[in-house]
């Protein structure tokens, strides 16, 4: 087994161990449970394989939520980069807009529920537009720190090397913010699940919020815990895939910081 | 000395420069004839940096005017490179060095393929190979970085390369390599070059002639020819009582200055 492997391994290891340690504690505490809330774990598993490990059960459950999150997430993340960077390369529009934008991203994205509810009805695109309502606050602001804080040293050099203006976005600019707009997407990411599960109580367009409200409500407590920890998981996924490309796109963020560490 | 209207590459005149009313710069005036190196040498704070801005377009002068080969520079003007002193805040640490130097020919209309050929071929003028390019610039040394920064400016055939205190952020054995490189370079290549710098040394080395600034606002107290030729060695002409003279006569003209002026 060579060194990348056995660091690789130690890495899950020490990513596991504590869910692991909860699970087996949880299945021990509850397996003699006769508490209606509280059911035994290898009953609510029972529940949670039929719900969400069965092809057919998994598509009709999970795909409305990947649905709306995906697309109200990529609308978010396309509108806070195109508007985050204009007002970060503008600076008497970014000084007039910023109260506003500084209350309009205090307000949390869930409160606005009604309101979109009576603007765009309970279906679908009420859900889409309230999880990129919600979540393109953060990627705004970040985009527009990043963007504001580019190393002037490379603008003048842009400027004479007489970049042109898309050179001078996608080859200075945009990758100048990247590890800016990364914490800014890690923060929506978080926000849009949110927003999800709780659009997703409203009408009946399915997804796991849905099924969660839908089981709670007709007393489906196995059902119901089986939810929650598809929820955790699917969570739990999703940040896995967003570190991925994290990982690849900033790969010399990374690697700089980690030599200026060594280097202090 | 004059040059010949056809050889002048750039020319200042009048060259005045006030921030907020307060002139850092005074009534400027030289010329700098191709295939010169030419280095402006004045204390730290005089202005130097102001000035190279004006030459490369990227500031306006409040007074007076530069022009490139006839041209008035009122923004960047094609054929001019810039080689920044912190190589560290000048190179683009996401791309690899190759990338580097090769993206202002992309964004000069060059193909990938001639572009990236080009950008080999300026870091070979450098003496970093295949290995390097591939590298980031900061997993290099300073001293390479640097020579990253110079073949950039190499890759684009400047008409006029400017540098801005290039060699003042490394230690003194790489200057004094870095120094003979550029020399190599420039009569090689056939570069115009305009250098800034706070080091006498360093300008009456590297020049065909030096331009002093002193005062406040600063002037050019006196543009002196360095003729020591073109083959110039770190130990042997440094050790000629001609650098020796050469180097009082601008310690001179900059000092001579700060006692009229305080």
């Amino acid at each position: 087994m060579n060194a990348a492997r056995k660091g690789w391994l130690s890495s899950v290891a020490l990513e596991l161990w504590l869910p692991v340690l909860l699970v087996v504690i949880w299945w021990v505490a509850s397996s003699q449970s006769t508490s209606v809330y509280f059911p035994p774990l290898s009953s609510i598993l029972a529940s949670f394989a039929q719900d969400w490990l069965e092809p057919a059960a998994l598509v009709k459950n999970l795909f409305p939520s990947i649905q709306i999150l995906s697309i109200g997430y990529s609308l978010a993340l396309v509108s806070g980069i195109v508007v985050g960077t204009v007002l970060g390369l503008v600076a008497p529009l970014e000084r007039a807009t910023r109260p506003l934008l500084e209350t309009l991203r205090a307000i949390p994205g869930v409160a606005l529920l009604p309101i979109f509810i009576v603007l765009f009805g309970i279906d679908v695109e009420m859900k889409v537009l309230l999880i990129a309502f919600g979540s393109f606050w953060p990627v705004l602001l970040n985009t527009i720190d990043g963007v504001r804080g580019i190393e002037p040293l490379l603008l003048d050099g842009a400027r004479v090397f007489r970049y042109g203006r898309i050179r001078r976005l996608t080859a200075i600019v945009l990758p100048g913010a990247s590890p800016q707009i990364f914490a800014g997407a890690r923060t929506a990411l978080a926000i849009s699940l949110i927003i999800m599960v709780v659009a997703e109580t409203v009408g009946g367009s399915g997804g796991i919020g849905y099924f969660l409200l839908a089981a709670q409500r007709n007393f489906a407590i196995n059902a119901m815990w089986g939810a929650i920890l598809a929820l955790g998981i699917f969570g739990y996924l999703l940040n896995i895939i967003f570190r991925i490309v994290e990982r690849r796109v900033l790969r010399w963020h990374r690697l700089q910081q980690a030599r200026l560490e060594s280097h202090s | 000395m004059t040059i010949a209207t056809d050889d002048i590459t750039l020319a200042a005149r009048g060259l005045g420069h006030a921030y907020n009313g307060r002139e850092v710069l005074s009534d400027i005036d030289f010329e700098v004839g191709r295939g010169e190196f030419v280095c402006i040498v004045g204390p730290s704070g005089v202005g130097k940096t102001t000035l190279l801005r004006c030459l490369a377009g990227l500031q306006r002068s409040t007074a007076g005017s530069v022009s490139l080969r006839g041209q008035e520079m009122t923004e960047p003007l094609p054929g001019v490179a810039l080689v920044f002193q912190d190589y560290s805040r000048s190179l683009m640490p996401w791309a690899s060095v190759a990338r580097n130097v090769e993206l202002p020919l992309r964004a000069n209309g060059a193909r990938r393929g001639e572009a990236r050929a080009a950008a080999l071929r300026a870091l070979t003028l450098v003496g970093l190979d295949e290995i390097a390019a591939q590298m980031y610039p900061w997993q290099l040394s300073g001293g390479m970085q640097q020579r990253v920064a110079i073949a950039r400016a190499l890759a684009y055939q400047p008409t006029l390369l400017l540098m801005d205190e290039p060699f003042a952020s490394v230690d003194a054995y790489t200057r004094a390599d870095l120094e003979d490189l550029m020399l190599r370079l420039q009569r090689d290549l056939h570069l115009t070059v305009i250098l800034v710098t706070h080091d006498i040394d360093e300008a009456v080395y590297l020049s065909d002639r030096v331009i002093a600034l002193n005062g406040r606002p600063a002037r050019v107290a006196e543009i002196v020819d360095v003729p020591l030729g073109a083959d110039r060695d770190q130990v042997a002409t440094k050790s000629t009582a001609e650098f020796a003279e050469l180097r009082a006569r601008v310690h001179g003209l900059i000092r001579g200055s700060r006692e009229a002026t305080s």
